[in-house]
């Protein structure tokens, strides 16, 4: 995690690319998380990247059940230079998922877009191939969300094949 | 009993999907050559476990390379979140079914890191020697599938003796052979047995001459080397630009590796060297690998050599299980073994990201605890999801049979991809 002075510096870098971008920074032992704005994200990562953090290690869905605005990506970076991580998050509603996509800039964020596209629905405005990636492509729902029940679903079997909708389309 | 009208209901996404995929019906052109596109997979023996590839061919040169994933989701994650914190290691440790000891690692990790708990150092050095077995085994699977890919059969009889003997070290030190669950939150579950340390001291002896051995095998083997040597390098810029980390970013000449650059769990007391190689194409990537096997041996040793002594888990009474001999004794081990149990640890509200270098790379944990005893969000950065996406680069422009080979290569373990 950054010091201090360091993390002074980055939220500074962010303030001065878009005044109003950082809403809120987390430490906790370990970890410092910088809460951004997400129509901000993309020049925020910019920002990032060239203070040093090249690497975008991972892209995490979140689901804040029941706090408001419910949905969260959390984007963990990582300075090789450094050897330090910083992790920046974004929030959005359940009503209006929509965030711009990081990867025309970070290709490594592809996958791990889409697989949070596919749990929790958040739509990554921009993103080149935006399709389910571990859930079958007619699946409805997007099952990481906390108010999705587990063991819902109904199976496939013989006698009731002609009543669980839309598998034979 | 209720009859659908498919009329009736508007129709879903599913074809609009469907067609993104690109299996179109028409024939693709490149300039007056015709394309055909091919499936291979879900089940597919080169492919490693059910990946499905499509690949565009002209002739037998990729043109293009989509890999679809999901055919072994299991819904780990989601699993986990309906367990209490402890409670969620076996489930975790079946993601990536070949390096179950990394998945426990990186889950404990972050959840002491949210926790604040100190793991004593007898523990740190456990870990850390099964880490390094557990790379050891997930290489020598490595080395055999993929060998057995390129038609050397006789590769994978001798990489399985030696994992056959790494399962029994396992067995004997937890009861289990796979998804062994040592690993606890603050610690492992328990001391070493009699006699454990003597054994893996002699699969140390043997095995650094049993790598060279296999080495030699291969090396030797001229089918093996011509479907290696230059065949699909990547650049490291290509490599760092897809997120790729672990043997495959090694083998292009970067040396990051989270043991030495961010050391975890005592890695800073142990001398060991980061194989490199040098034009990152199928000959380094299984190259690195052979010699991080010798890498992890010379580590297994200096820890067992200067294994320090004392407790093996925490002894936060809130975090880990009282010894048994206290339960007839104590009013208060009865109560946090009993609220143990049932309830499981309480967690402070918080997020963890936690990466380790696991046998492919950075396998990350986040954990967002909610302060309640079961977590509300696991998700692992799993290596194999991030690594395959430098695939396609690495293929397009190649023969369809370096494209196995590469994917041999690559390492994908398909239950680490999908979870």
């Amino acid at each position: 995690m950054p010091d201090a002075a360091t993390l002074e510096r980055l939220v500074g870098a962010l303030k001065a690319n878009d005044a109003d971008s950082v809403i809120d920074t987390v430490e906790s032992p370990g970890r410092v998380a910088i809460e951004v704005k997400p129509e901000s994200i993309v020049g925020s990562l910019e920002v990032l990247r060239s203070a040093g953090y090249e690497f975008l290690a991972s892209v995490h869905g979140v689901d804040y059940y029941p706090h408001e605005p419910r949905l969260g990506v959390d984007y963990e970076l990582l300075s090789r230079e450094a050897c330090d991580r910083v992790a920046l998050t974004l929030r959005v509603s359940t009503e209006d998922p929509h965030l711009p996509s990081v990867t025309p800039t970070w290709p490594c964020a592809n996958n791990h877009e889409r697989e949070a596209y596919d749990m929790f629905g958040l739509v990554f405005d921009g993103h080149p191939d935006l399709r389910r990636i571990l859930m079958p492509e007619d699946y409805e729902g997007h099952p990481q969300r906390r108010d999705f029940p587990i063991g819902g679903e109904p199976i496939l079997f013989t006698h009731n094949e002609h009543n669980v909708p839309r598998w034979f389309e | 009993m209720s009859t659908v009208d498919p009329a009736a209901r508007e129709l879903s996404d599913y074809r609009k999907m469907e067609e993104s995929i690109t299996i179109s019906e028409t024939t693709e052109f490149e300039g007056d050559r015709e394309l055909l596109t091919l499936n291979l997979g879900p089940h597919h023996p080169a492919t490693h476990g059910v990946l499905r590839l499509l690949v565009t061919l002209d002739g037998e040169v990729i043109r293009r390379l989509q890999p679809i994933y999901g055919y072994l989701h299991t819904g780990i994650e989601k699993t986990a979140e309906q367990k209490s914190y402890w409670k969620a290691i076996p489930v975790v440790e079946r993601m990536d079914y070949v390096s179950y000891y990394f998945n426990a690692m990186a889950y404990c990790g972050a959840v002491e890191e949210l926790l604040e708990v100190e793991i004593p150092k007898r523990a740190q050095y456990l870990r850390v020697i099964h880490l390094e077995l557990n790379r050891i085994m997930s290489h020598l699977v490595f080395l055999g599938t993929s060998a057995l890919d390129l038609g050397a059969i006789s590769v994978w009889w001798y990489c399985f003796r030696e994992r056959e003997t790494l399962l029994d070290l396992f067995e004997m030190s937890s009861g289990q052979r796979m998804h062994t669950r040592y690993f606890q939150i603050g610690g492992v579950i328990e001391d070493i047995p009699d006699g454990w340390i003597e054994q893996v001291r002699k699969f140390c002896a043997i095995m650094p001459e049993r790598a060279d051995t296999y080495g030699d095998l291969l090396n030797k083997n001229e089918i093996f080397l011509q479907r290696q040597r230059d065949v699909c390098p990547l650049s490291v810029e290509k490599l760092r630009e897809y997120g790729v980390t672990g043997p495959l970013l090694r083998a292009a000449g970067d040396p990051w590796d989270l043991r030495k650059t961010m050391p975890y769990s005592s890695y800073e007391d142990f001398d060991f060297q980061i194989p490199v190689g040098t034009k990152g194409d199928n000959y380094d990537r299984y190259q690195v690998r052979l010699a991080e096997v010798k890498e992890s041996v010379k580590i297994i040793v200096q820890a067992l050599d200067n294994l320090p002594d004392g407790p093996t888990i925490t002894d936060d009474r809130k975090i880990a299980l009282p010894p048994r001999h206290e339960l007839a004794t104590s009013m208060e081990a009865l109560i946090h073994h009993f609220k143990l149990v049932t309830e499981g640890m309480r967690v402070p509200e918080g997020e963890a990201y936690y990466a380790i270098e696991g046998a492919r790379g950075e396998l990350g944990c986040f954990v967002r605890s909610d302060g309640s005893s079961k977590p509300a969000r696991v998700h692992m950065r799993d290596p194999s999801l991030v690594n395959m996406q430098a695939a396609p680069a690495a293929t397009e422009g190649w023969l369809i049979a370096d494209m196995l080979a590469t994917v041999a290569m690559f390492d994908p373990i398909i239950g680490g991809v999908d979870r």
